[in-house]
């Protein structure tokens, strides 16, 4: 960011479009689908047949008050689904049915960490504006290779899909900013299960505002939006890209026109889509097909008693419980499927430390290369302990052990069982070790004056010596007792 | 003065009696119906294989001794912007030309359960923007007590039929006086239910907080048993009541006596009405008096805002409404279009009448940035002051009597060219449909020979009162049961 001088400050505000998992649509009991044939979860409300209604899906609400709630924001017991109108071939009735005036939720904040240090300064808090439910639009195809002429085709399937639009005040000051902060948002609706937040699949976009202004400035300059920011490192180039452009027009003395931007990954560049000249008119008015929606304070009680464990209090949590360091503790946390599976195989091994060393640094290695979640791993918090336990006893060696991580994640199986079938029990047998320790003794002299000479590291190269003759099996432990013994005991 | 024409009631003597099969009392219907389209287009389309197959199904049950409902076996008609599986609904517009539904709306599914058999979809004006029936594609119905007037609308085609015998029930819908308007220009009587009474899935939606399906018959006991089989909660209208839906039928005792009829100032006004009508008006309340109901002046002192209000709130919903009218998915689209934006713009060009466009421009304009304060919001205020008006009214009274309208049956085209004259025929409705209270027109006399209605309105879902009311008022008199000149 060259262009940008250090008395420039950035500001940047996030609207996040989540697709709630819910099974039926927002106002249709069309099931919400992935990749069915174009057109086929449709009902005829989601068609805008002549003479259908909406009806408020409860669970999309539930899921509604769920994320307010995990934001701490203000669950408002009354809100006012509106019509949205505009016209567009994917938009059926010709109004999307959102929140206008009066959405479910407002205020709150999400914890975002700023650095990679320690303390009370790793992290910092970003306000909510609001949030609100809405319904999704359908997708028009324009490829002419799709539709074999010059048209577009209209698939549904989408529309009517429940989404929860989280808008964030504008407090975001860099790209790694914006990008930490949708990495925390997406773990929280993760977390709480309102969200697969699946960004392949257009569970979880983002639009972003962004402007400059001089530091200690409290307007805000005029803001550009950048649209369709649907990866966390697209998101970061693009803001960059787009920081970097608005940089230099004021370094030209010229100004921000109000616009709405794409951002072309090829030539790191953001292109302007179209200039706002007038605010859009969309003639918001209250559905009269839908009453206001009233909720209970008991209703909302119930989902706060339903609330799981977040991630910022289940990290305190593993830190104090556990001695984990903050950043073990962060990354254990980052997912609950994750969290969870620590928590289980602590508890099966009764060793948090271990776990958490195999699990962060082997099992999320392989995870990482086979495209995988922990959640559709086939590795069990059981065999994972089991695995280090045969590690523990020196039944196995950690070389061998961690070699069988991959197949473990896979395709899963008994630990046992494999290191028994594969031959990878460690060599124990005082008598085999005495033997191979002798040998590397005698061949390796040299060493072995260095070590006495106190070079005490030379122990580390006369064990791999005594590994590499045994194939990898030799119990570590039992050698490094022969070698240290026979090496001190002159 | 020859017989009268039947109704629900004699239908189903006949039928009891053996005197007559369901597949007679459809054929019937249809050979009527037929025999005097030309003359009234009454209908929209006629449901002739499907009516006589239900009717000679009917017959089946009641050989065998299982009736599903008082219903059962009798021919009614419905209302040409109420979907029904498999049949044409076009709201007797061009755009909705060739769109046939895949789904039925409640009352047509629950009309159906009770057996009634509908034997034709009835016309009326176009997206039920209207007060003549003669914005349609099927062309202006007539009044069957003259031809060159109109039924009134926007449910004509409904009151039309029913008054010319060709049907002897049939579905309307109300939005600001829809039902009871042609009801009393046409000499039927015409229920307007509680706002939610009646569930709205599958009524093609002019505008969403004011729209209500009703019935309309000859007699208040033929409406009572229409709006027992159509009415009650259902989970597909959020706006629908969940309350459960009384015996209609059985309250009809003839018994007004101690019942307190709220006349409100503002409505027995001489100004804008027709004399006879006013006269004609005060002897049916008279009427009711000699019947024992006691009568009370009140005031309804917002009324003079209720039209105003209407029409800003209706047409700003309508231009939400009408918007999926697009020719993507179904309905009229424009040939040899170049662009989406052409496409947008003479489809809705070519498929939607002058009415219509006028209303969705209208309600588009009121909808609008810097305008939505002035207009839609403060019209929403004073709908809360035209309820309060109500709410107050009815401390001091059971029902409100008042004029349906305030004229008979204006000639065909004597008020198309100027739309406000129109609109202000509504000025005795539409605050039932802002208040969300029920309404009832009752046949109560004529003037220079043509139907005069009386219009009840009553406490949020007290529609038994109405029809108790109405039926005393029938009871002891015989304006219901005159024959129209065009009857066939």
């Amino acid at each position: 960011m060259s262009a940008l001088h250090s008395d420039t400050e950035v500001v940047i505000g996030l609207e996040v479009h989540a697709q709630l998992r819910t099974e039926s649509k927002l106002f249709s009991p069309a099931p919400v689908t992935y990749g069915e044939p174009p057109n086929h979860s449709v009902h005829p409300i989601c068609l805008a047949l002549p003479g259908v209604l909406p009806v408020l899906n409860e669970r999309a609400v539930t899921f509604a008050i769920r994320t307010a709630l995990a934001t701490h924001g203000a669950v408002h017991v009354r809100s006012v689904f509106a019509r949205k109108n505009y016209f567009y071939p994917d938009l059926p009735k010709g109004y999307q049915i959102s929140q206008y005036e009066d959405p479910i939720a407002t205020g709150g904040w999400i914890e975002i960490p700023v650095g990679d240090g320690e303390g009370d300064a790793a992290t910092r808090r970003i306000g909510l504006t609001r949030i609100h439910m809405e319904e999704d639009a359908g997708k028009s195809i324009h490829d002419s290779d799709i539709t074999g002429r010059d048209a577009t085709h209209v698939d549904l399937n989408r529309s009517g899909v429940p989404l929860l639009e989280i808008v964030s005040e504008p407090e975001l000051r860099s790209p790694a900013e914006a990008s930490a902060y949708l990495r925390a948002l997406r773990s929280i609706l993760r977390y709480i299960e309102v969200s697969d937040a699946d960004m392949e699949k257009g569970h979880f976009r983002c639009d972003a505002n962004v402007s400059l202004r001089r530091r200690g400035e409290t307007r805000l300059g005029t803001r550009t939006e950048l649209k369709n920011l649907n990866s966390f490192r697209f998101v970061e180039d693009a803001l960059d890209a787009e920081i970097q452009r608005q940089a230099a027009v004021l370094d030209a003395g010229g100004t921000v026109q109000q616009a709405t931007l794409a951002y072309d990954p090829d030539q790191h560049r953001t292109r302007v889509l179209r200039i706002k000249e007038n605010a859009d008119d969309y003639r918001y008015f209250p559905d009269p097909d839908l009453v206001p929606l009233v909720l209970s304070d008991e209703q909302i009680e119930r989902v706060r008693a339903e609330l799981p464990e977040l991630a910022d209090r289940k990290c305190e949590r593993f830190r104090s419980q556990f001695g984990l360091s903050l950043y073990d503790a962060r990354l254990l946390t980052a997912s609950r499927q994750l969290a969870d599976f620590f928590e289980a195989a602590a508890a099966i091994h009764g060793q948090p430390k271990p776990v958490t060393n195999w699990l962060l640094r082997d099992v999320l290695q392989a995870l990482r290369e086979q495209g995988r979640e922990i959640e559709d791993a086939a590795i069990t918090p059981a065999a994972l302990a089991a695995l280090i336990r045969l590690v523990d006893e020196g039944r196995t060696t950690a070389g061998s052990a961690r070699g069988l991580i991959p197949e473990l994640v896979e395709r899963g199986g008994d630990p046992e069982a494999m290191v028994r079938e594969r031959g990878l029990e460690a060599v124990s047998d005082a008598g085999v070790l005495e033997g191979v320790v002798d040998e590397v003794l005698s061949a390796q002299a040299e060493h072995v004056q260095r070590y006495r000479a106190g070079e005490k590291q030379v122990l580390n190269f006369l064990m791999g010596q005594v590994m590499r003759r045994t194939g990898g099996k030799a119990n570590a432990a039992r050698v490094r007792e022969l070698l240290a013994g026979k090496l001190d005991d002159r | 003065m020859s017989e009268p024409l039947a109704t629900l009631a004699s239908m189903r003597e006949a039928l009891d009696a053996g005197a007559a099969s369901s597949v007679d009392l459809v054929e019937g219907c249809l050979a009527r119906a037929r025999a005097a389209q030309d003359a009234l287009h009454a209908f929209a389309g006629l449901r002739e294989e499907g009516a006589r197959a239900e009717a000679a199904a009917a017959d089946a049950r009641r050989a065998s001794g299982a009736r599903r409902s008082p219903l059962d076996g009798l021919p009614v008609a419905i209302k040409d912007n109420m979907v029904q599986t498999g049949e044409p609904t076009t709201c007797a517009s061009r755009i909705l030309e060739g769109f046939v539904s895949p789904y039925a709306a409640t009352v047509v599914e629950r009309l159906e359960r009770a057996g009634a058999i509908p034997i034709g979809r009835t016309n009326m004006d176009e997206f039920a923007m209207g007060s003549s029936t003669e914005h349609s594609v099927y062309g202006a119905a007539r009044n069957p007590w003259d031809r060159a007037r109109t039924p009134g609308g926007s449910s004509g085609g409904s009151a039309a039929a029913v008054a010319a015998g060709l049907v002897p029930g049939a579905l309307g819908s109300d939005t600001g006086g829809s039902i009871r308007q042609p009801a009393s220009l046409s000499g039927v009587v015409g229920l307007k239910p509680t706002y939610g009474r009646v569930s709205r899935w599958g009524l093609v939606a002019f505008a969403s907080s004011l729209d209500q399906i009703g019935v309309m018959a000859h007699t208040a006991a033929d409406c009572a048993w229409l709006l027992e089989a159509i009415a009650g909660h259902d989970p597909r209208d959020s706006t629908s009541l969940p309350e459960p839906v009384p015996r209609y039928g059985e309250t009809l005792d003839g018994d007004v006596s101690g019942l307190v009829l709220g006349l409100p100032r503002e409505y027995f006004v001489e100004e804008g009405v027709d004399p006879e009508v006013l006269s004609t008006v005060r002897a049916a309340v008279s009427e009711l008096e000699r019947a024992g109901a006691k009568l009370r002046e009140v005031s309804l002192p917002h009324t003079r805002y209720a039209v105003a209000t209407y029409y800003l709130i209706a047409t700003a919903e309508a231009s939400s409404n009408l918007a999926r009218y697009d020719g993507v998915r179904y309905g009229h689209r424009a040939a040899g279009v170049r662009d989406l934006t052409e496409m947008y713009h003479r489809t809705r060009s070519e498929g939607f009448g002058a009415e219509v466009k006028r209303r969705i421009v209208l309600g588009t304009y009121v909808l609008s940035a810097g305008y939505y304060d002035a207009y839609y919001r403060k019209a929403q205020q004073v709908r809360t002051l035209l309820r309060r008006d109500f709410e107050e009214a009815f401390r001091g009274c059971d029902a409100i009597a008042t004029p349906t309208t305030p004229e008979t049956a204006f000639r065909i085209g004597s008020k198309t060219a100027d739309p406000l004259t129109m609109y202000l025929s509504d000025v005795y409705t539409v605050s039932a449909n802002l208040a969300g209270i029920p309404g009832i027109s009752v046949p109560c006399g004529f003037a220079q020979g043509l139907p005069v209605g009386l219009q009840l309105l009553g406490r949020v879902l007290d529609e038994a009162t109405l029809l108790r009311i109405a039926d005393a008022f029938q009871a002891r008199t015989d304006h219901h049961a005159r024959r129209p000149a065009e009857a066939p």
